[in-house]
């Protein structure tokens, strides 16, 4: 028997995935860019590029510096507009991928609403990922989805209008349990955890920062022990809520311990711009898992790890 | 575009740079100038990303068909270190050709080709194909001192008139590659520009271009991630074809050739030379 007779497909909170392995957003292009590289379609899903109401030039260059084990970068959610991105981008990002995830972000509530407005029965998008790692222009916060309340509103509003299952992707570098909380039950369908974390390279000959941005955020390996922790614990206050891991993810070893952790599905970015089959061979790789612990779907993997409680478990806990 | 498992045919030391032949049948064929490949980083170590290097040479026909070759300076970083200590015989793993290649003049003849340190080296693969097509070629190249300098002969071989400085005239002139410009342009009837290297270079080159009206085209350096147009990271400030409005474009796909003239080079802080990070080139 071959890993291929046996199926990696999810069902990620009624998107129905072939393999749950996701590239992350910002690391997708734009449906054109990976032709002879590798087959999207193989591929069980993308994340858009994030989009916001008005198109956004970005920060300035350099946008990226390597840092030990994983990158700094910033581009300031550069993006056309959702109005340009339904027109032209959606439609190729569609056509050369199995499901699309459009991820989407705003400033104030107004915007976020106006986003969901606009993809709202859109053909292409099979659920919307809130991307809520950006500063609050009207609580005047620095990092909108830090805050409970916050989280509800937004992730709330969106879910309510959407006909698409909606993933909250939860900022990284913050009490995570509280904000997950907040998104289940404002209705999120499921949660990315998480974004990356705020993070500064400094360019010490020039005595200057190394992004021509405001800071930067840290992705690539040194992120998935931090991902684990998060996902263990929201699995732990949420156990049936679907969970994306995101952060680190490079090999399929690594999706295995999120899936361990309680994930459903994993995101895998940096390691797409490295290699960009890795999305693919970590599939494979998890099949490959299956099969040697004679399991039938990564589902059977889901949270067999548990941390230690500091409160009693809950009772829906995995036996 | 294309991703090979490519075998060093060769590695040699060229005075600060090492260069590196891969046979590579598949992207040389393709290959133009202006192009990179994008070479993975062994997976055992902290340094992630691949590096973009311009590619030298290119070999279509001829006893070595199908190789490429790029030149990296092992002082940049240490995924250019590691690069320079790999062996003959040894395997990358390689992406390309990338980018949008130098076009050739149709009517124009005389070209002034301008480069400093190791992006010197994408010039040679321009200047060859410009002789094959009838062009004239002069070269202004430079370097911060003698070893700094790439194949000087070479650019002696292929060009009618070269200029060589150093900023400690170890080698050639003293002084800057930027002022020896205008006087490279005083001395033939040069028609077009092409130069590669950093923003202070290309900026002054896109300066003195406006200024005379010749028309230019320039490869710039900036930061990638991927090389392949997935990231958004290695932004280019570019204005609008009316000049009305400006953009960030990507230096790996929509770039690194680029109309000097339609950069908004003040808007541009590109990666200083302290870049300890992958090489644009």
């Amino acid at each position: 028997m071959t890993a291929r007779t046996r199926s990696i497909g999810v069902d990620l909170a009624g998107v129905a995935l072939a393999t749950p392995v996701l590239i992350a957003s910002g690391c997708a292009g734009t449906g054109k860019e990976l032709h002879g590289l590798v087959e999207l379609r193989r591929v069980g899903g993308v994340v858009s590029r994030t989009v916001t109401v008005e198109p956004r030039d970005g920060s300035a260059p350099p946008r990226i510096v390597e840092s030990a084990s994983g990158v700094v970068w910033e581009t300031g959610l550069q993006n056309p507009g959702v109005d340009a991105f339904v027109a032209t981008e959606l439609p190729t990002l569609a056509a050369a991928s199995s499901a699309v995830f459009v991820s989407i972000a705003g400033a104030t509530l107004e915007e976020y609403v106006r986003i969901t407005g606009v993809l709202q029965g859109r053909t292409g998008v099979a659920a919307i990922e809130v991307h809520l790692s950006g500063p609050d222009r009207e609580l005047e916060r620095p990092v909108l989805g830090a805050h409970a309340d916050r989280v509800t509103e937004v992730v709330g509003a969106v879910a309510r209008m959407s006909l698409v299952p909606v993933f909250a992707k939860l900022p990284g570098g913050v009490d995570v349990v509280p904000v997950a909380v907040a998104a289940a039950r404002a209705g999120a369908s499921g949660l990315t955890l998480c974004a990356s974390p705020p993070a500064l390279a400094i360019d010490a000959p020039a005595s200057r920062p190394a992004l021509g941005g405001t800071g930067g955020w840290l992705s690539g390996p040194a992120l998935k022990p931090m991902t684990l922790r998060a996902v263990a614990e929201v699995h732990r206050a949420l156990p049936r809520m679907p969970l994306v891991a995101s952060g680190g993810i490079r090999s399929a070893t690594d999706a295995v311990e999120a899936m361990l952790a309680g994930a459903s599905a994993v995101q895998v970015g940096t390691a797409t711009l490295v290699d960009p089959t890795a999305p693919v061979a970590i599939a494979k790789g998890i099949a490959t898992e299956l099969q040697r612990r004679a399991v039938a779907s990564p589902a059977d993997l889901r949270g067999r790890v548990a941390i230690g409680s500091p409160e009693p478990a809950p009772e829906e806990q995995h036996a | 575009m294309k991703r090979v498992r490519a075998e060093i045919l060769s590695t040699r030391r060229l005075g600060a740079y090492q260069s590196l032949t891969l046979v590579a049948p598949e992207i040389a064929e393709r290959a133009r100038p202006g192009q990179f490949v994008a070479v993975a980083m062994p997976e055992d170590r902290d340094f992630l990303l691949r590096r973009h290097l311009t590619i030298h040479q290119s070999s279509r026909r001829g006893g070595w068909a199908g190789t490429l070759e790029f030149v990296v300076d092992p002082a940049a970083g240490p995924g250019t270190a590691w690069l320079s200590d790999l062996r003959a015989h040894g395997f990358l793993d390689v992406i390309g050709p990338l980018g949008t290649p130098f076009s050739y003049p149709k009517r124009l003849t005389n070209c002034l080709l301008v480069g400093e340190g190791r992006s010197v080296a994408g010039l040679y693969f321009l200047a060859q194909e410009l002789v094959a097509r009838g062009k004239r070629v002069d070269m202004v190249i430079g370097g911060s001192t003698l070893d700094a300098v790439f194949k000087p002969i070479e650019a002696k071989r292929l060009s009618q008139l070269v200029t060589v400085v150093t900023d400690d005239g170890t080698l050639g002139e003293t002084g800057t590659v930027i002022e020896a410009v205008a006087p490279a342009l005083d001395r033939a009837p040069i028609e077009v520009v092409y130069a590669a290297g950093r923003v202070p270079l290309l900026s002054a080159v896109a300066e003195i271009c406006r200024s005379r009206t010749l028309p230019a085209q320039v490869a710039v350096e900036e930061r990638m991630g991927c090389g392949y147009g997935l990231c958004d990271t290695c932004a280019v400030p570019v204005a609008s074809k009316d000049g009305a409005t400006w953009g960030h474009v990507r230096a790996c796909v929509e770039g690194p050739v680029f109309n000097p003239a339609r950069v908004v080079w003040d808007r541009w802080r590109a990666a200083g030379p302290s870049a300890d990070g992958p090489e644009a080139s």
